[in-house]
């Protein structure tokens, strides 16, 4: 990916960093897993019975993969508004650190905290690992302009994949349905173990994985979210109790 | 374009139950940015807690499939994700790979069956 020196002429331009910042969107694999990941996300959907233009509006607005498959299963399998806002924000949670350490790469010393809104709204797990890769060969005035490009290079990724997804899940015959469908659990289950580099989120995923069959079986409307405070919680105090007897 | 959204209450639903319960921790990190500690303990069990709410929805759909994927016998969709999760571990870790054999496993599968 070759954008042009610092100190460049060409960086003056606010809409030529918009388009580098778009275009970064073709040097990553992450957008062609994302992609994958919203193709799941359309079929899923559509499965679940929402229409499409809510699934594209939950992809713009929502803008988070583990929160739009929580909300649309919940929705989907008879969960009130109540339980599935729960279990999205517990799972938005994770938004908070990544805003938090990756806008000061974005600050500059007259920066208003308004023009940071934008930006903020398309921080995930995706634009996370990239504003670290992409951002050090990008000018700082022009960061927030050429990560608002690159947010929204992905965004357009991923209403693509939605539609398609799913328009496919409508048209294709049954298998191969079962089959896109299929790519929410795995892109997700893979994406998830991609990000547990410490013991305590191995077990959080494990134990989460483990623990929701036995407690479906209770009915109580809230499975989901009684298994992840519980296997969360013990997978955390196993952490706790490893750093205490270190 | 009410068929292309919805009723108005979905969409009001998407953003009281979705949209509203989501942004609020990207408005929070936004407002105070600066002032937290990344590695706070505080924040590993969200994590943990959030990572096991991530696995339990995967759980769900494995287990109570939606639509087309419930015509899938039960082995077939464990299998092939679990063929997914060994591919991902053999290639050291490449989602990509994971994700490409474990639909082949569900289409050869399904195909054979």
């Amino acid at each position: 990916m070759l954008f042009p020196a610092l100190d460049s002429p060409k960086w003056q331009s606010h809409p030529r960093a918009f388009a580098w910042g778009m275009r970064s969107v073709g040097s990553t694999v992450l957008a062609l897993v994302l992609f994958a990941t919203y193709l799941g996300i359309g079929a899923l959907a559509h499965d679940s019975r929402f229409s499409l233009g809510w699934v594209l509006t939950s992809t713009a607005l929502v803008w988070a993969g583990p929160a739009q498959i929580i909300l649309i299963s919940m929705l989907g399998s008879g969960a009130t508004a109540v339980q599935a806002a729960i279990a999205v924000t517990v799972s938005a949670i994770r938004l908070f650190p990544m805003v938090v350490s990756v806008l000061p790469l974005l600050r500059t010393p007259t920066i208003k905290r308004r023009h940071l809104i934008l930006p903020a709204h398309f921080i995930a797990v995706t634009l996370w690992v990239e504003c670290y890769r992409l951002l050090p060969m990008v000018p700082r005035e022009r960061r927030v302009v050429f990560t608002t490009g690159l947010g929204c290079g992905l965004v357009l990724v991923c209403l693509t994949a939605t539609t398609v997804g799913y328009t496919l899940a409508a048209n294709l015959p049954p298998a191969l349905a079962a089959a896109i469908l299929l790519l929410t659990p795995l892109a997700f289950l893979l994406s998830t173990a991609r990000n547990a580099k410490h013991l305590v989120d191995v077990l959080a995923l494990v134990l989460g994985l483990a623990l929701y069959p036995p407690v479906a079986m209770l009915h109580t409307g809230v499975d989901i979210l009684i298994s992840g405070l519980s296997a969360g919680t013990i997978a955390f105090g196993v952490h706790w109790w490893r750093r205490r007897t270190a | 374009m009410s068929d292309f959204i919805g009723d108005w209450h979905a969409l009001l639903l998407l953003v009281l139950a979705g949209f509203l319960p989501n942004e609020i921790w990207r408005m929070l990190g936004l407002w105070f940015s600066g002032g937290i500690d990344e590695g706070s303990e505080l924040l590993v069990w969200v994590r943990a807690v959030a990572t096991a709410i991530l696995a339990g929805v995967i759980a769900q759909i494995l287990v109570f499939p939606p639509g087309a994927l419930a015509a899938v016998p039960g082995a077939l969709r464990y299998g092939a994700v679990a063929a997914g999760f060994v591919a991902f571990v053999a290639s050291r870790k490449s989602i990509l790979i994971g994700v490409i054999c474990g639909e082949i496993v569900m289409l050869v599968g399904e195909w054979w069956l």
